[in-house]
């Protein structure tokens, strides 16, 4: 294989040391770099995206750092239309001749496949709201600064005779869209996680928290927390499965709920696949469950653009518990004849849109008084392995894990064995009798949504673990 | 080439002046194609490459990892630089000294068998193949969705390491599949072909997917996924079950294959992936399974061309093949250079494997495989009175510690009187992993046999994703748990 010995100067001017992006001018540049180089071909539209990503973790287990990664990517994503087809090249090879060539491989594409009657033209120029989710605090964290935190929380575990494991993770990316037609989009955000499992043999309890800005987490306060719980999860009782009263921590709700809305896709719908086919406009759930897509809420990050580069909405998909809204990418809306909303894929695609900024209504309860207000239930620090049984009843199955407690009386009384779960989300949020307020929550089965704890009654659990 | 090797021993010498007292180095270029149509239309259609170096150093007795796709002398030493950096700063909170079983250095080339190309077969022949098959589906009364996929990936990898390795890879695999999908009151049904989640993948070139002949079987499974609609529902009791063997793939990655991970055995996983209840005091000890159940990790091209097949993993460790489950005790696990003392091996089983050059390699599964047993299908069958015979995956579940599972398929048939007698929907099953294994009694001999592939295996963090091989024929199991995730109760 050929691969340049130093990539253009245009595009490597700095130094990798300290885990900078490129600066914007640069991605602009990139960009412009290849619609001038597509203007030579049959293109008669071109888009391209650019991504960045400058990302370190920290990963420790049994007490100490076991892993410690950095990565550095950039990639620039081609997209030609010619004759009526289009098709999509990715490269992360930046010098002209590479580049050159990605366009000429998505031309390739296109050409081998038939027209398609519905493509529309690129969208041109559009206005977007500003968003400022860098965090330069966050972007100039230091393995040494991760490793410190890390040691603190494995110092607490030795010290209460636990094993910790976990992450400290904190990055930056950035993504641009142009095209010929003018559109120019860019957005950069930094990120940053801390996640820890405390174990204390046979249990184990879990916290986790995420922020753009690392100063928002709290490393030592997430390991207190996982580590009293681990220690109050130690004697587990065995519970006889069935229905049961719930109180789901923020970590459960979105973990469990995030596999619904897919469902909001109007692609989804049309192809029906979706569990709100024949529903939309109905008391799906019960009335004090609202939900909307809003990428602009304080707690929610992403792009204020799609993968065409339209400008994201707000979307109101629940109100009352009547699903009223679905998003659009600008063929779906065509088809629905209705406007887009700026959540669609990079195309081409067959999936078409999905809500990724879910901010769900939340109450004026709290995790406290929703167990003092329970006689018998269940509280859950986490669900795992979830997966989709029944596609339109939207039944779900999977686990609890790292400390499920008895609620006796309004009391914690002790820890249970972990039970699995068959439950229809739609019959979930028909039962949600309390919530507390809203906050970002971030799991590890879906993506970081804005949502409330939850108290559910007749939760369905159909098994026992063996712990 | 040569350029890749001058990279990687930059990288190295980086390494080593900067206090690396061991560092090996990934080059890889990987080019992918993914073809889509749905409801008789193109649907993704995309080419794409990503080239880039990953560099693992040991500093201080402690692990760093960084990894750039600048791939300059400037931007590989810099990237070589800040591994040794991050590996200092992880001997801020390192419990013990990482120490590395013995291995001798290879210098060598290997590339995977394959008969065509796929990236020089003409995208208008695979798309008319696509076509074709979705078209054949749509034509389908009561079929309201139709997909179908085909994906192909050439990968090319250069390991050096500071021990003197240098060894080059190339690996081409296939992968391919059909779905259609029924959509009648308040059901959705589906079948897929030859299996979910995007079909069968293997290291195979365009072969493969001409093997499968999809065009063949596009009319039947839309028939099924119809025909569910109006299928019994499968009843809730305990009873005797067939797995198809695409379906016992699946069992045998969740139930065997992730259980058997020495890394996730010894903590490192606990945070994301989970533990296991194997523990280190149940090797050679925990009957695992019935005795004519033997399960093995080969990565041996002689074992298949699953998507465990290489000549070396990614720590320059050649290919093996360790008995896992052997007359139904349990024998072995799945180890690195790391972690092989910690059952009293002398050296690493051949496990390590990452996902791209961006990705740390981490213990992963190869081909895990219940090796074929002594019957043939149709005896099988004949010899059940009475029992249900699933296929085809359609959801699966385990616990963090591996013990209890649940699945779901997209079909299942009722036999009774040894025969199959009528299809049954929103089939289901469940267990307790070593308590389903022990009541395996009977496994289809090797004409039945069939290298899954899994290309969707998610493990670490960062996330990686990893394609493995599972080796099975249709199995037998009595007394199961079935129909429970349709249960009311």
């Amino acid at each position: 294989m050929t691969i340049a010995p130093s990539a253009p100067k245009k595009f490597s001017k700095k130094k990798l040391e300290h885990a900078e992006l490129l600066p914007q001018r640069d991605l602009r540049g990139i960009v412009e770099t290849v619609l001038r180089l597509a203007k030579s071909t049959v293109a008669s539209e071109t888009e391209v995206h650019v991504d960045e990503v400058a990302d370190a973790l920290t990963r420790f287990a049994n007490n100490g750092i076991h892993q410690n990664v950095f990565e550095h990517s950039l990639t620039v994503s081609v997209r030609t239309v010619t004759g009526g087809r289009t098709a999509r090249a990715t490269t992360n090879r930046l010098d002209e001749d590479s580049l050159r060539g990605t366009i000429e491989a998505s031309l390739s594409l296109a050409h081998s496949e038939p027209r398609d009657a519905r493509l529309l033209p690129m969208p041109g120029r559009q206005r977007y709201r500003t968003v400022d989710r860098f965090v330069k605090a966050t972007a100039a964290l230091r393995p040494e600064e991760r490793a410190r935190a890390v040691r603190l929380a494995c110092d607490l575990a030795s010290k209460k005779g636990q094993a910790a494991a976990g992450i400290f993770s904190s990055g930056q990316s950035q993504t641009t869209v142009g095209n010929s037609r003018g559109l120019f989009a860019t957005y950069r955000e930094t990120h940053s996680q801390f996640s820890i499992t405390m174990q204390e043999d046979p249990a184990a309890s879990w916290a986790k928290a995420d922020s753009a800005d690392v100063r928002e987490i709290h490393p030592q306060k997430l390991a207190e927390r996982a580590s009293k719980k681990a220690h109050l999860a130690l004697k587990t009782l065995e519970l006889a499965p069935g229905r049961y009263t719930v109180i789901l921590e923020p970590a459960a709700v979105l973990d469990l709920v995030g596999f619904l809305f897919y469902d909001f896709a109007a692609t989804a719908v049309e192809d029906k696949r979706s569990c709100l086919n024949n529903r939309m406009g109905k008391q799906l759930f019960a009335k004090n469950i609202s939900i909307s897509d809003d990428v602009y809420h304080p707690l929610q990050k992403g792009a204020p653009f799609d993968g065409e580069g339209m400008p994201r909405q707000r979307v109101l998909l629940v109100d009352g518990g009547v699903p009223k809204n679905l998003v659009y990418s600008r063929a779906s809306a065509k088809i629905a004849r209705q406007r887009p909303t700026g959540h669609g894929f990079a195309l081409p695609n067959e999936y078409g849109e999905a809500p990724m900024n879910l901010v769900i209504g939340g109450g004026d309860s709290s995790v406290e008084k929703m167990v003092a207000s329970t006689d018998r239930g269940l509280l859950v620090t986490r669900l795992w392995y979830i997966r989709e049984v029944d596609p339109y009843e939207k039944v779900m199955t999977g686990m609890t894990r790292d400390g499920l407690f008895l609620i006796e009386n309004g009391t914690l009384t002790r820890a249970v064995r972990n039970f699995r779960f068959n439950q229809s989300l739609i019959e979930m949020l028909n039962h949600v009798e309390r919530m507390s307020p809203a906050v970002r929550a971030t799991g590890e089965e879906s993506f970081e949504m804005v949502v409330p704890a939850m108290k559910i009654g007749n939760f369905h659990f159909s098994e026992v673990t063996k712990f | 080439m040569m350029l890749m090797w001058d990279l990687c021993t930059n990288a190295l010498d980086t390494a080593k002046l900067r206090g690396a007292s061991y560092g090996d180095v990934r080059a890889i270029h990987l080019r992918q194609r993914d073809l889509t149509t749905k409801n008789g239309q193109v649907g993704t259609l995309a080419l794409s490459e990503s080239v880039g170096v990953g560099i693992r150093v040991l500093a201080s007795g402690a692990w760093g990892f960084a990894s750039t796709d600048r791939l300059t002398r400037d931007g590989v030493a810099a990237c070589a630089a800040q591994a040794v950096s991050i590996a200092k700063a992880s001997a801020l909170a390192n419990r013990r000294n990482v120490v590395l079983a013995p291995e001798r250095a290879y210098v060598d080339s290997w590339q995977s068998p394959f008969r065509k190309d796929p990236f020089e077969i003409p995208l208008g022949t695979q798309l008319a193949l696509l076509l074709a098959a979705d078209g054949e589906m749509r034509k389908v009364k009561g079929v309201t969705l139709t997909e179908t996929n085909m994906q192909f990936r050439k990968i090319d990898s250069w390991f050096a390491s500071s021990i003197g390795s240098r060894i080059h890879q190339r690996k081409v695999i296939s992968g391919c599949g059909i779905g259609a999908t029924s959509f009648q009151g308040e059901e959705i049904q589906k079948r897929s072909y030859p299996n979910s989640f995007g079909g069968q993948h293997a290291l195979e070139g365009y072969e493969l997917v001409e093997s499968l002949e999809l065009l063949k079987h596009a009319r039947v499974i839309a028939e099924e996924a119809a025909a569910l609609h109006a299928a019994a529902q499968c009843p809730e009791k305990f009873g005797t079950l067939i797995l198809a063997g695409n379906q016992l793939g699946l069992q045998i990655h969740e139930s065997i294959g992730h259980p058997i991970e020495l890394d996730r055995v010894l903590g490192q996983e606990a945070n994301f992936a989970g533990t296991s209840f194997l523990t280190l005091d149940q090797l050679n000890k925990l009957k695992y399974a019935s005795s004519i159940v033997n399960v093995v990790a080969d990565a041996r091209l002689d074992h298949g061309p699953g998507l465990g097949t290489f000549a070396y993993d990614d720590e320059g460790v050649p290919a093996q093949c360790t008995d896992i489950i052997k007359d139904g005790k349990f024998r072995g696990y799945l180890s690195n250079r790391e972690t092989a003392h910690f059952i009293g091996l002398e050296r690493s089983s051949g496990t390590m494997r990452a996902e791209s050059w961006n990705r740390l390699p981490i213990i992963r599964m190869t081909n895990v495989s219940l090796l074929p047993g002594t019957w043939d299908y149709d005896d099988l069958i004949s010899d059940t009175g009475d029992g249900i015979l699933m296929d085809t995956n359609r959801s699966w579940s385990i616990d963090d510690r591996r013990y209890q599972f649940q699945f779901s398929t997209e079909i299942a048939w009722e036999i009774k009187g040894g025969k199959k007698v009528r299809m049954l929907k929103n089939p289901s099953y469940s267990g307790i992993t070593t308590e389903f294994w022990n009541s395996c009694d009977a496994i289809c001999k090797f004409d039945h046999w069939t290298l899954w592939g899994t290309p969707n295996c998610g493990k670490g963090q960062p996330m990686q994703t990893m394609g493995t091989g599972h080796g099975a024929a249709p199995a037998r199991f009595r007394n199961i748990r079935i129909g429970t995730a349709f249960s009311k109760q």
